[in-house]
């Protein structure tokens, strides 16, 4: 793995990263790689991976909760008027 | 003075009910060791303000009759398990004020059964590591050696319970995580069927292997925790419905389970000849209690390890995407939206945090998909068939729990393969979902536990009880 290649992935990621963090990522990716390549290896054949697993659906109902609105909105970084503020993206 | 050390949960809610002491004086006990030991170890990185009062509420279940048997225990809960109203941060900068605005369905559980919780543990930053280093907020020390570690990544919890700074103690494993500070630390941890707890109310790291887990002094006090926590959920879209755990349980027989199926072959390297040595006399002990040792093969699950590495870091780079500084927890400021992403996603999360979310962007990344994840899940379903299919002919899977005993502080800290091989006998029960427990197996001469881990068909979990109590008897 080159730099270049750990800075588009901190890109893809939303991570920014030093130059020296950049080096210890490679160095620590290119470890972890070596060692997860093994699977490589190993013939699996026609395997169905399915599992049988289906999505768990619910009604849109509205049921009461135990948390109020005040919990979560007090915890915005940044808020005007009880509404989360973010930067302008437009 | 209670008598800590010896404490079980049992014997504690006889003393309760007989009124030898009360709730309060029991939780009055354990916070003076906290007082003392918690500074040094940090197991706890909050204890909470209201203990008396949970403890006084307890108390009265005990009059009233209401009481259960977990009614008054002092629980210590890791930091990644939401308690409505307290801060739950995974041991993450990125969450050091985020406040949980609902209870776990586990807390609602212990809640209703007058479990008093004492604090909330340090543990791996988002469960990411085995020695409980990679914490925001410091290290935590093994109380048996402050020098060494006490596993991870639910260290806090592990310590806490086996330094007497709680009786009973909740956990979270993705691959390993109760299961090997239970090694470390001489406790009884278990990682249960996938979907048996629920995990509403969980910070997920790999949601594919996640499971809530307790640690326990004995066989017998783990087995009441999870006795209280299985059950159907309806509020965790993976939780076991009824009718299946109906299907599942073993039909009974009069026949013991008796065949224990040993993979010699995944141990012939890479094992401390102490820690091996010490799993030959156990299963001497085994044998003589009359136990058929059975050789196993299973040659997909040497690659567990290696396929975990693919696909937890898939799923962590999904579910660690969430935080962004925006909604809730830290955030850094910047110039734009993007700005505010990076800068609270750089300074939020710690070095093995990042690592795994890139990582986890790389393998499944186009052009890797398929030679990473797309290929992992399909060994994985191998392992997951091949155990399934080793079940037909033994009742039980024995390995050692850990290729080691705990190590320094500071170890392994720049090697991140060497650390993630800690987990190397872990990851076959979460990746194939099959419950697994660690037992105690005796101390070295430096005094540091050994352990050993069985794995049983999924939702087998008595099984491992039975046998769990039976080795407490014959060790």
């Amino acid at each position: 793995m080159q730099i270049k290649d750990v800075e588009n992935l901190a890109e893809l990621a939303r991570i920014e990263l030093t130059e020296e963090e950049k080096i210890a990522i490679q160095k620590d990716m290119g470890g972890i790689l070596e060692y997860v390549k093994m699977i490589e290896e190993v013939e699996v054949g026609e395997i169905k991976t399915e599992y049988n697993l289906k999505n768990i659906w619910r009604e849109d109902e509205i049921i009461p909760r135990d948390f109020d609105k005040e919990i979560i909105t007090k915890q915005f970084p940044k808020s005007q008027d009880g509404f989360l503020k973010v930067k302008k993206i437009m | 003075m209670i008598d800590l050390k010896n404490l079980t949960i049992e014997k504690a809610h006889e003393d309760l009910k007989s009124g030898k002491y009360t709730c309060r004086d029991l939780a009055e006990a354990y916070m003076k060791v906290i007082k003392e030991k918690n500074p040094e170890i940090n197991a706890y990185l909050e204890v909470f303000d209201d203990v008396f009062p949970q403890a006084d509420i307890a108390q009265k279940m005990f009059k009233d009759g209401t009481d259960t048997e977990l009614t008054g225990i002092p629980f210590a809960i890791k930091d990644i398990i939401l308690i409505k109203g307290h801060i739950a941060s995974a041991a993450s900068k990125i969450l050091e004020n985020y406040i949980a605005p609902y209870d776990s369905t586990v807390i609602k559980d212990l809640k209703k059964a007058g479990v008093v919780f004492l604090g909330r543990t340090n543990m791996d930053e988002f469960a990411m590591g085995s020695s409980s280093q990679t914490s925001a907020y410091g290290v935590t020390r093994n109380p048996l050696d402050p020098s060494r570690v006490p596993g991870g990544s639910s260290g806090g919890s592990a310590a806490a319970l086996a330094g007497d700074m709680a009786l009973a103690a909740l956990g979270t494993e993705t691959c390993g995580s109760v299961r090997e500070p239970a090694a470390f630390c001489g406790l009884v941890g278990l990682r249960s069927t996938y979907g048996a707890i629920s995990r509403e109310g969980i910070i997920a790291m790999g949601n594919s292997l996640d499971q809530v887990g307790p640690f326990g002094k004995n066989v017998r006090d783990t087995e009441i925790i999870f006795n209280l926590l299985s059950h159907y959920d309806k509020e965790d879209s993976t939780s076991v419905p009824d009718s299946l755990r109906m299907n599942l349980k073993p039909k009974s027989s009069n026949l013991k389970p008796t065949k224990i199926g040993v993979p010699w072959h995944l141990f012939s390297e890479g094992v401390d000849p102490l820690v091996q040595e010490n799993f030959n006399q156990s299963l001497e002990k085994f044998k003589k209690a009359g136990y058929e040792i059975v050789d196993i093969e299973l040659p997909y699950c040497k690659y567990s390890l290696a396929v975990y590495y693919i696909i937890m870091p898939a799923e962590v780079s999904t579910n660690l995407s969430r935080f962004d500084g925006i909604r809730y927890g830290f955030s850094a400021d910047g110039e734009n939206l993007l700005e505010v992403y990076k800068k609270s996603r750089a300074k939020g999360f710690g070095r093995e945090a990042r690592r795994r979310i890139l990582l986890g962007t790389y393998v499944l990344s186009h052009g890797y998909y398929d030679a990473y994840y797309n290929k992992a899940i399909k060994v994985r379903e191998k392992i997951k068939n091949e155990i399934v299919k080793a079940f037909e002919k033994v009742d039980y899977i024995l390995t050692p729990t850990v290729p080691i005993t705990a190590f320094k502080i500071g170890e392994k800290m720049d090697n991140p393969v060497a650390m993630y091989l800690c987990d190397i006998f872990s990851a076959p029960a979460n990746l194939s979902g099959v419950p697994s427990i660690a037992l105690p197996s005796g101390l070295s001469i430096d005094g540091l536990p050994f352990s050993i881990q069985f794995m049983a068909p999924h939702l087998c979990e008595k099984r491992l009880f039975d046998i769990g109590k039976k080795f407490e008897e014959i060790k």
